[in-house]
């Protein structure tokens, strides 16, 4: 083992970047957690409208699930590449996280639009507020999630990210699927349990 | 690396078995849309979607995130802070009258 791999270590064996990610999941539980109480908290508590059964739309917002959920198993697949040492796999696949990652960035920014049009905005009730907040802190850590993806295939082109760099690939992966996670309960919640 | 790191990170899933997970995924994605548009589910809908959404997050922590197969400390590290935040949310919806025994 050499120095700079010792350092990453702690005295359980396990890599500290890695128990620091876990920590870091850990922590955004409580962050979701709270905005998905306040959200269900003021649920139907709106004195004017629009409201979720006026407004949602699940067709539109299905897909956009299906595509996170997709992107999700391109993380995986690349993971995968990455560890087998394969590096064009590890492109074609952190590329298309990366692709599915804006595709669902782009459903969203449709979805925040129509609604705008329609006139519900942050301001006009309980729901805008809390359907904002809650989704558009989803929204800023998929695009955090992008251009991490984005980082780690600059560094594949620079040719830095071989087999034995598996792990950043990894605490990358951990932190989409989490957000992937967040959107399933979000899915099921806001949009499902109307 | 350490020999217990070897032996408490094990092997991750294989390529075949993500496809499966992705494939489950899709299915129970299908269903849950499918159930929130027949009438005759509405009754049992809550109970059916939660249920269906946390199969989900278990296949995706479990698989996808390797916690199934990765050293316990991740599962606490995770599971701690996760059961606090079902907790407070669950507090919370007793205390503003959303849920009530």
């Amino acid at each position: 083992m050499t120095h700079a791999e010792a350092t990453h270590h702690t005295s359980t064996g396990l890599d500290s970047r890695k128990i620091g990610m876990w920590a870091f999941i850990g922590s955004e539980c409580l962050l979701f957690g709270s905005l998905i109480s306040t959200y269900l908290v003021y649920q139907g508590k709106s004195v004017a409208g629009p409201t979720t059964h006026e407004i949602l739309n699940i067709p539109l917002t299905s897909v956009s699930t299906f595509v996170l959920l997709m992107s999700s198993l391109a993380m995986v697949l690349a993971l995968a590449a990455v560890t087998r040492g394969d590096t064009l796999w590890t492109r074609v696949w952190l590329a298309t996280t990366a692709l599915l990652g804006l595709i669902f960035l782009g459903f969203q920014a449709y979805e925040f639009t129509t609604f705008v049009h329609e006139g519900l905005t942050l301001q006009t009730n309980l729901f805008g507020s809390t359907f904002f907040v809650l989704t558009g802190t989803h929204g800023a850590h998929v695009a955090v999630g992008v251009l991490w993806l984005l980082s780690l295939l600059v560094r594949s082109f620079q040719g830095k990210l071989g087999a034995e760099k598996a792990l950043n690939v990894e605490l990358a992966g951990l932190y989409w699927h989490f957000v992937d996670v967040v959107w399933i309960v979000i899915f099921t919640v806001v949009y499902l349990l109307q | 690396m350490s020999e217990r790191l070897q032996h408490d990170e094990q092997a991750h899933p294989g390529v075949g078995t993500y496809l499966t997970v992705a494939g489950v995924l899709t299915v129970i994605t299908l269903v849950e849309v499918g159930v929130f548009y027949v009438p005759a589910f509405q009754g049992l809908l809550a109970p059916v979607l939660l249920t269906l959404s946390a199969v989900k997050f278990v296949l995706v922590v479990g698989f996808y995130m390797h916690l199934k197969t990765d050293h316990h400390l991740f599962r606490v590290i995770f599971a701690v802070p996760l059961l606090i935040a079902m907790a407070v949310m669950v507090a919370l919806l007793f205390l503003f009258g959303v849920i009530a025994l």
